[in-house]
């Protein structure tokens, strides 16, 4: 049976704390590739035990900062210590961190076997030591019974799972992860994706996934760094990123927004105002950022934050009308699609609690759109 | 029945063109020299019919196989081949492994030039390439003259006319076939196997080792096969450039066979010499299937 939580467990949070000392520092680091800057001047901490997600678009530098931490790139300005100890000039052999490679990088020639006491035989270590991690490490990813195989002998889940083991099997303060679940299909990948916070949490070890999926991020990550352009826009944990967005950049890649643009009219104890279009009622919600009276501004809202219903809810504080553009049944959810004023369409999730709800609403219907005040974000542009 | 008749065109091909003609110079081996055209006897001759077929098989014997044991010309002729063929194998691999690495690591825009470069020699006639070097090994050639020209030398080194002119040849003119089944493994590689091996702990050098090397044998083992088989029945290259030392069983073969016009000898060498490629081959044969296996 499962443990209770006891409720003065305290929280990981090391990043909270201002006494704790990160493993890894990168301070105004910068990369250019000729006149191309890969990563743009990024100051960043990393905790030990931490499960770190960088995540952004293909081309946001995410790989590039990465490869720096395993020693393939040499930032071009700043400065990259792991545990205490500056990188400059240490060559990815003589770091201790190893890396899972988005292709694996499955030694062919070798087998499952030897691919996992390859880094293992680099140090030297006596044979009895070798096998009894390598015999460790296979366990640990339940891959006893093809131990002998070849790569070429074994499916993509298992593969993936030799070369976690393998860049595992030296004891690396430090494990990069660079879209190690790209190759597998969407079910496998939501399963390792459990196994991998499980491995993590049983080895201890530290670990920096680069990915795309933000589904992906969310799931394992404790804290998660979305890039772009080579900077980074916000670290936050999953929940703050997802509730919390600092910019219309990350709010909009991160799941599903509305964004609906308009001039803030009023400014109130961290709440801010939007006039937005002629006939709807203004819309509230929490101001962040630097947000000027008069200026232009974005409320996002989560689609899964507003209500529908076909008559005027008075009592709640945002509230839109418009027609029912298209409706989308997911069988737990249904997505409305609604055409406001100005062609402005907003989207709106509702829960399927009970079988047998009337969801009656059907294409053109005229209806309301709800939210409360502490619902949606403004933002500024 | 399409499909009857494709399998058939290349089966006859290799009926026609291969044995066929194995045949004959199997059965000219098995025959006995005579001073007629053609130069050996028995003949078959189907007027005579039945009776005709069996005096012919008959006739035949293995004669010139025991003859070659007698003489330990052929013997040495073929451990020297075998040697040669050996020696000029490796040194083919020496020199082709750096370049089809050189040309796998090169930029992806330089290397259908580098690849133009190899394959260029092609372009121009063996017979002509082969007598080139004789103008660059004599004791007057280009060679000896910028050795002199540097100061290196006082005088001409013999270089022409000896087993390292018939090395010279050999390396040159097999090296292609060395350089492409090497570069195509290595230009295969996946580069990120080598930053793995780095990141587990190898040096630079040490991933060479542990991971370039095993992974281009494929491509090594069929290189030297390449070059090993033909250069094992070289004629060419030691009667040009060889001397009156070199003794390769290729040259034995022709002299059989036109300065003595002991067609029946000459056969049975051949047949021998096939029989001694046989080994390499199957072996070729078989890496080639492993590597195919391996890459579905």
């Amino acid at each position: 049976m499962a443990e209770r939580p006891s409720p003065n467990q305290t929280v990981f949070a090391p990043w909270t704390d201002p006494d704790a000392v990160p493993l890894i520092r990168i301070e105004g680091v910068t990369k250019r590739f000729g006149d191309f800057t890969a990563i743009d001047n990024i100051d960043l901490n990393i905790y030990r035990r931490e499960f770190f997600a960088l995540l952004g678009p293909s081309g946001c530098g995410k790989t590039t900062l990465m490869r720096m931490l395993a020693g393939f790139e040499t930032p071009t300005e700043g400065r990259i210590s792991i545990d205490e100890q500056d990188m400059a000039g240490v060559a990815p052999n003589r770091r201790a961190v190893n890396m899972m490679f988005q292709s694996y990088a499955l030694f062919p020639h070798l087998s499952v076997w030897e691919n996992i006491a390859f880094g293992l035989r680099r140090d030297g270590a006596d044979k009895d030591k070798i096998a009894a991690r390598v015999e460790e490490m296979l366990k640990l990813v339940q891959l006893e019974r093809f131990a002998r195989r070849k790569p070429h002998q074994i499916s993509g889940g298992q593969r993936q799972r030799v070369a976690l083991a393998r860049s595992l099997a030296k004891a690396p303060k430090l494990l990069l992860l660079d879209e190690p679940l790209g190759a597998l299909d969407k079910k496998l990948r939501q399963d390792t994706q459990f196994e991998l916070m499980d491995i993590q949490e049983k080895t201890g070890t530290t670990f920096v996934i680069v990915t795309h999926d933000q589904e992906e991020a969310m799931t394992v990550a404790s804290r998660v760094a979305v890039m772009d352009n080579g900077r980074i826009m916000q670290v936050a944990t999953p929940a703050e990123i997802y509730e919390q967005p600092n910019s219309v950049y990350v709010a909009d890649f991160i799941g599903d927004v509305n964004l609906i643009e308009g001039r803030v009219s009023s400014i109130d104890e961290g709440r801010a105002t939007l006039d937005w279009a002629e006939g709807q009622h203004p819309i509230t919600g929490q101001a962040s950022g630097s947000l000027s009276k008069g200026g232009r501004a974005t409320f996002a809202v989560r689609p899964e934050k507003l209500y529908i219903s076909r008559e005027e809810p008075t009592e709640r504080t945002n509230r839109v009308w418009g027609k029912i553009l298209d409706i989308g049944y997911l069988g737990n959810l249904s997505t409305y699609h609604v055409e406001t004023t100005g062609g402005q369409v907003i989207k709106c999730e509702m829960i399927n609690v009970s079988r047998i709800d009337r969801r009656d609403y059907t294409w053109d219907d005229e209806v309301w759109l709800s939210w409360s005040d502490t619902a949606g974000l403004v933002l500024p542009e | 029945m399409m499909r009857r008749l494709l399998i058939a065109v290349p089966y006859g091909w290799l009926l026609l063109l291969f044995l066929v003609p194995f045949l004959i110079v199997l059965k000219i081996s098995l025959s006995d020299i005579a001073l007629s055209i053609p130069p050996y006897t028995p003949t078959l001759d189907l007027s005579e019919g039945w009776a005709g077929i069996r005096d012919f098989f008959s006739a035949l014997d293995f004669e010139n196989f025991t003859f070659l044991t007698t003489d330990d010309l052929y013997w040495k002729a073929y451990l020297s081949s075998l040697q040669i063929a050996l020696i000029s194998t490796l040194l083919t691999l020496l020199v082709g492994f750096p370049i089809a690495y050189g040309m796998a690591r090169a930029p992806v825009e330089w290397r259908p030039a580098l690849m133009m470069l190899v394959i260029l020699p092609f372009w121009t006639s063996f017979l002509i390439r082969v007598y080139a070097w004789i103008g660059i090994l004599s004791n007057e050639g280009f060679l000896n003259q910028f050795l002199m020209w540097i100061g290196l030398v006082d005088e001409p080194l013999t270089i022409l006319n000896t087993n390292i002119a018939v090395y010279v040849g050999i390396v040159y003119t097999y090296l292609p076939f060395m350089i492409l089944p090497v570069y195509a493994t290595l230009e295969k590689m996946d580069e990120s196997l080598l930053e793995a091996a780095e990141d587990l702990g190898c040096t630079r050098n040490q991933a060479f080792w542990f991971v370039t090397v095993p992974l281009s044998r494929p491509g090594v083992i069929a290189g030297c096969f390449l070059v090993f088989i033909p250069a094992l029945g070289e004629f060419v290259i030691p009667s040009l450039l060889g001397g009156s030392q070199t003794l390769m069983i290729g040259k034995v073969l022709w002299e059989e066979f036109f300065s003595n016009r002991d067609w029946p000898v000459a056969s049975a060498v051949a047949i021998i010499l096939l029989l001694i490629l046989i080994v390499p081959i199957v072996l070729f044969q078989r890496n080639q299937q492993k590597q195919a296996e391996a890459n579905s």
